[in-house]
């Protein structure tokens, strides 16, 4: 997974609330197996409108996105995640996240930024004209006019972030505990064990 | 030795699955796990290309239903019909695939069994009380009608409960969302479950696990409270639980991957302890009166967006909020609706009664009850029922409801996830507008343009015969 530090560049004033998994990406776009392409399939709904963000060469390849309360509210589709990560963006500031697309954005190297809608509306209109500056290390966005807002940030999703670490790598070294509780559950629930029947 | 504190139903579920923990991250262990052929793909290749194991092959169950056509799968002759669309073919021949080498207990979309992942979970007593259970679909909180801790993950996750049988997660808070009192007459489950979504909002249930209390709850089959669960997540819950008691145990006996025997008798004794205890503490409660509750149906583009089937579509100018007058004013130039418009004289084109939300043999038998002795109204041009799974199918086919539906113009199909998202060739054309007893009605949702209205099975089949959004009441009292 990248590592991520310092992200730079424009990036698309969504501003709406409750974007959900469907306005990302359709189900239409659901059926490939692997995980990239998916960016051509990004927010397909909005792009039907000629005025849309996402096709204004203004913000052509903006690797960060600003939206409102409730980004990736819907369905655990990961390949929302996908596909805002295959368009090239890889932060999303918003008001608030769906659980569910948090984890997804993280676990695909997305930063999830969360930020009063006060923020929100100050980085909205930086965005419109300017360039933002995410600071990871330091948890702040910066305007080109010198406005800078801080981020409130998990220390151990930050930790993997900053240093593009792999989760599962980092939960198989738990093996003993893993193994421990399974033995425990043997004995003590052993009707969730179907390898009981195979012995 | 101190006596222990008070908890949740969730807590004791949560506690009870802790493997380790990380500042305040816990490894959380994974009992049952789902999968069906839209979210795996990925994350079988991400295990391959690292060369990692499959932990637990045995505490998964693969069924497909998202792509499948819901027109017969088998010609005359028996022989299994091709997929026309190409990239479904794919995706399920992808499942088939990775669950023979990873050797995953498979339910191939042939067998009697198949249907809806959240539908087959719980009829074959795979979802069992005080479980863990995830699944690559949002809807897996459905699974929680039965006491699971169960939640939707993305194939991220569902590569590291393959690989380790865990997920890192944070605690949830809790709301208890109390329905007291008695549901009135044509009031069902998804009148509850919609009055519950509108309560909270959309966002409302954030960061919390639901748990489903109250009169009306404990009174309910677990059919209802399938459906009040799986509806969770459209206020923004991650999960939701009922705490499992009689009506839960005499379900799931002798289902075919429940416990048997004397294990079984052990499971119910610790089932039996896994109720919130008197005096714990819920994070937030919220109280919804059941006399309350209409016949609701959706008039916006957010489950969130409903009201009585008697009310009319709102005036975007009466929402205080500028970010929800302006979310209406969207919803109904979308739905081409215009404000106090009464919702009953609302024309449907199509009608589908389906979905994991409302495709249980109970649906069934409401909508049938409905349209029994009636005909579709010729202004209709698809009205469809998708039962839920093969063994609702045949069930529902041994009470003749397929025959009443049939003789009214239906069309009886086979299992499958179907209209309700888009992923197979059951869509609504743009424009066209569908009463759907889903769980969504999102911006097409149903394909690209198309028009949605959530109501329940009875509703939807009021609407069918009349062509119009109906007050279910006027046709059955």
């Amino acid at each position: 997974m990248k590592a991520i530090n310092r992200i730079e560049g424009r990036a698309y004033p969504l501003g709406l609330a409750n974007v959900d998994t469907d306005a990302i990406i359709s189900a239409e776009y659901l059926k490939k197996v692997t995980r990239k392409g998916m960016g051509e399939g990004a927010f397909a709904t909005m792009r039907r409108n000629p005025d849309n963000i996402f096709d204004n060469p203004e913000y052509a390849g903006a690797p960060i996105l600003v939206a409102g309360e409730n980004f990736g509210c819907g369905s655990s589709r990961e390949h929302a995640a996908w596909a805002i990560l295959d368009m090239g963006v890889q932060a999303v500031i918003a008001v608030s996240f769906s659980d569910i697309f948090s984890g997804n954005a993280f676990k695909n190297g997305i930063l999830t930024i969360e930020l009063p809608q006060a923020q929100i509306d100050m980085l909205l209109d930086a965005a419109r004209d300017g360039q933002l500056a995410i600071d990871l290390p330091d948890q702040t966005v910066t305007t080109e006019s010198g406005n800078v807002a801080e981020f409130g940030m998990d220390p151990f999703r930050k930790h993997c972030l900053i240093n593009g670490l792999d989760e599962i790598g980092l939960t198989l070294q738990m093996e003993d505990a893993i193994s421990r509780h399974e033995r425990e559950i043997d004995e003590r629930m052993p009707w969730l064990s179907s390898r009981r029947d195979a012995a | 030795m101190t006596a222990a504190l008070p908890r949740t139903l969730y807590q004791k579920i949560w506690d009870a699955h802790v493997v380790a923990m990380r500042d305040d991250t816990a490894l959380i262990y994974i009992d049952r796990h789902l999968i069906h052929e839209v979210t795996s793909a990925q994350a079988f290749d991400g295990l391959r290309a690292a060369g990692r194991q499959l932990r637990r092959p045995d505490l998964i169950l693969a069924v497909p239903d998202h792509n499948l056509p819901t027109t017969a799968r088998l010609d005359a002759q028996g022989q299994r019909l091709p997929i026309d669309d190409p990239a479904s073919a794919e995706q399920l021949d992808a499942l088939t695939r990775n669950t023979a080498e990873f050797q995953v207990d498979f339910i191939d979309a042939v067998a009697p069994e198949q249907g809806i992942v959240h539908v087959v979970g719980p009829e074959q007593g795979f979802t069992l009380p005080s479980t863990t259970l995830v699944c690559g679909d949002s809807h897996t909180a459905s699974h929680g009608a039965l006491g699971a801790l169960a939640f939707g993950i993305g194939t991220s996750e569902v590569e590291h409960v393959f690989a380790t049988q865990t997920l890192l997660l944070k605690p949830s808070r809790t709301l208890e969302v109390r329905v007291e009192g008695v549901l009135g007459p044509g009031v069902t489950p998804k009148d509850v479950a919609l009055a519950i979504v509108g309560k909270l909002k959309a966002s409302g249930g954030q960061g919390h696990v639901i748990e489903y209390t109250g009169r009306v709850i404990r009174e309910m089959s677990i059919e209802g409270r399938l459906t009040v669960c799986n509806m969770s997540i459209e206020a923004g819950a991650r999960a939701g639980l009922v705490a499992p008691d009689d009506v839960t145990f005499a379900y799931l006996k002798g289902r075919p991957r429940a416990p048997k025997g004397a294990m079984w008798d052990q499971a119910v004794s610790y089932w039996r302890t896994l109720n919130t205890d008197p005096g714990a503490a819920y994070d937030k409660t919220v109280v919804i009166d059941a006399s309350e509750i209409a016949p609701l149906v959706t008039w916006g583009i957010s489950p969130d967006d409903s009201v009585p089937i008697t009310g009319v579509v709102p005036d975007p100018d009466s929402f205080a909020d500028p970010a929800r007058r302006d979310a209406a004013a969207k919803a109904l130039a979308y739905l081409g609706l215009t404000p106090g418009m009464r919702m009953q004289d609302i024309e449907v084109d199509n009608v589908f009664i389906g979905s994991c939300t409302n495709s249980r043999i109970e649906d069934l038998r409401a909508a049938a009850e409905v349209v029994r002795g009636r005909k579709v109204a010729p202004s209709i041009r698809q009205a469809i029922v998708v039962p839920g799974s093969g063994l609702v199918k045949r069930q529902a086919e041994d009470e003749g409801l397929d025959g009443v539906f049939r003789e009214s113009g239906f069309e009886w199909r086979e299992p499958g996830c179907s209209m309700c998202l888009a992923m197979n060739p059951d869509k609504i054309p743009a424009g066209e507008r569908c009463a759907s007893t889903s769980n969504r009605n999102f911006v097409g949702r149903q394909g690209p343009g198309s028009r949605t209205h959530l109501l329940s099975p009875a509703m939807a089949a009021a609407a069918a015969v009349t062509g119009k959004l109906t007050d279910v009441r006027e046709l059955t009292s």
